[in-house]
């Protein structure tokens, strides 16, 4: 069951004008912005599907950079993100891709702050529910049955004990969980889907142990 | 708990408890949260639909695009001139419901009900009855419980998304949550609430998104308007008895069939229908010709 809350169908509160082009493109831009860990220098923003050909009328560029401004759905502010990415230094390209992908509302993000780049794919699915489904050209496999938790942490032992530790002692069950990293030692991923709701505060605790980087939650 | 409409309404004749409070029930649990929480969170959502329903009825908003706005204000003023030829109540939800959509596409603050796009049917339904029903606060909150209920059995069966299922996905969703809602506050049974779905699913089967300039303006607007109308009517039919000859659930599935074959042209790429019209596509051509000369300014 893709939709399990109540509030995945009467919710978001957000600006309009689309739940799926807006709310849920200011969602994949608000996770990528927190994976990232930091207002990015430049981002790539690829559009496929409907997100390709009716992202202005819908407002989906000013959502998606909303989001990667760490705006909410229902920030005023994200009216005006276009402006405020300018003043914040933050520059943008946007690209219309051609190519049909299994969802129509997909987009695919490329973050650089200097040497560092994150890249990210999103799909919007509807009632503004978004999934994340690439991560730094890793194809994740989550079900999009749960909340989903992810983690970029130092590759050392240890760092998926102390994660699956806190979420133990708040109660969390971890459904599915997968590692990843590219080079031995250095950053690696962790992506957790869960039973249980995970809140700001336990992101929060996770984000503050020891090997790791940056933390973002999906509900 | 429940899967399909059939199951939630089993529930309700096994716990002797309204669609909406299986609802809580549910949510408690799927998430851990209090009652408290989870009421208020809802409470937070119907002021959010009630403020916007006000600003649309009182202000006149206008579109970027400047292609809608202001027809709540008409609508509401020939309202009060007591000249309504589809009653007072009907065209009352009309007006709110076109409101909500107004100041959506303004890109106000709105409560999405189960998309933006189709935000207004919901809202609209509500408000435009409340003087008829007089409901207290909780019983308001407890019409989105019901609401979502149905949204979520659909969401899961079909789609609520107009990309994926057409706008039958969304102003379609709209209307049976809003039917469904309207039963119960109006004291009918949830079977008569199902059939209620059942009768206002039907009725919006095969309805394409085929919006103007990839906007959620034309037709989404008019089309929440229709849907307000649609869901208290198909209410009324489930009250006075009438039944769907296919259940509910088999409506769904016809609904995520209808939506998987669609054509790609119908749904959300405002490539087909009213966008390609010749009049559609002028005013995409004026639309995003003046936003990319007010950008060349910049």
């Amino acid at each position: 069951m893709k939709f399990r809350s109540v509030f995945d169908i009467i919710g978001p509160v957000m600006i309009g004008p689309s739940s799926s082009h807006t709310a849920g493109a200011a969602r994949i831009g608000r996770v990528a912005r927190q994976l990232f860990g930091k207002q990015p220098e430049h981002v790539d923003i690829h559009l496929y599907g409907s997100f390709a050909k009716t992202y202005k009328g819908h407002g989906t560029d000013v959502a998606l950079v909303g989001g990667l401004l760490d705006y909410d759905t229902f920030d005023e502010r994200i009216v005006q993100a276009l402006d405020d990415a300018e003043q914040a230094g933050l520059s943008l390209a946007f690209y219309e891709e051609e190519e049909e992908l299994e969802h129509p509302n997909t987009v695919r993000l490329v973050l650089r702050s200097g040497v560092e780049e994150m890249k990210i794919t999103g799909v919007s699915i509807g009632g503004g529910k978004v999934e994340i489904i690439e991560l730094n050209d890793y194809d994740l496999k989550l079900s999009g049955n749960g909340p989903a938790l992810f983690i970029l942490h130092h590759d050392r032992y240890g760092a998926v004990a102390t994660v699956a530790g806190v979420l133990a002692k708040h109660e969390i069950n971890i459904s599915y969980m997968e590692v990843s990293r590219k080079v031995r030692g250095q950053t690696a991923l962790m992506v957790i889907e869960t039973d249980q709701s995970i809140t700001p505060e336990i992101a929060k605790e996770i984000s503050g142990l020891p090997h790791m980087f940056n933390v973002a939650t999906l509900d | 708990m429940f899967k399909t409409i059939s199951e939630l309404i089993d529930i309700t004749k096994a716990k002797k408890l309204p669609i909406s409070e299986v609802m809580i029930l549910k949510e408690i649990d799927e998430t851990g949260r209090s009652r408290e929480t989870i009421v208020r969170q809802m409470e937070n959502n119907l002021e959010v639909m009630q403020a916007a329903v006000d600003r649309g009825i009182n202000e006149a908003v206008e579109s970027h695009s400047g292609l809608t706005g202001g027809d709540a204000v008409l609508i509401n003023n020939y309202l009060r001139s007591g000249q309504a030829l589809s009653g007072d109540f009907l065209l009352n939800a009309v007006s709110m419901a076109v409101a909500t959509n107004e100041v959506n596409a303004a890109m106000g603050t709105i409560c999405a009900t189960p998309t933006a796009g189709s935000a207004g049917v919901v809202p609209g339904v509500l408000f435009g009855m409340k003087d008829k029903l007089k409901p207290t606060k909780e019983q308001m909150v407890r019409f989105l419980f019901t609401a979502g209920a149905v949204g979520y059995v659909i969401a899961n069966n079909a789609s609520i998304s107009g990309a994926a299922g057409g706008c039958q996905a969304e102003v379609g969703s709209a209307t049976g949550m809003a039917a469904a809602a309207l039963v119960e506050m109006a004291g009918g049974t949830p079977e008569q609430a199902g059939e209620a779905v059942a009768m206002a699913l039907k009725n919006t089967l095969g309805l394409i998104c085929d919006p103007v300039a990839g906007l959620v303006e034309v037709p989404c607007i008019k089309r929440n308007a229709m849907g307000a109308s649609l869901a208290i009517v198909s209410a009324d039919m489930a009250l006075a008895g009438v039944k769907s000859r296919i259940p509910c659930d088999e409506v769904i599935s016809a609904m995520h069939e209808v939506g998987q074959r669609m054509p790609k042209a119908f749904k959300e790429t405002a490539e087909g229908g009213l966008a390609a019209t010749p009049t559609g596509k002028l005013l995409q051509d004026k639309i995003f010709f003046s936003t990319s000369s007010q950008k060349s300014r910049l």
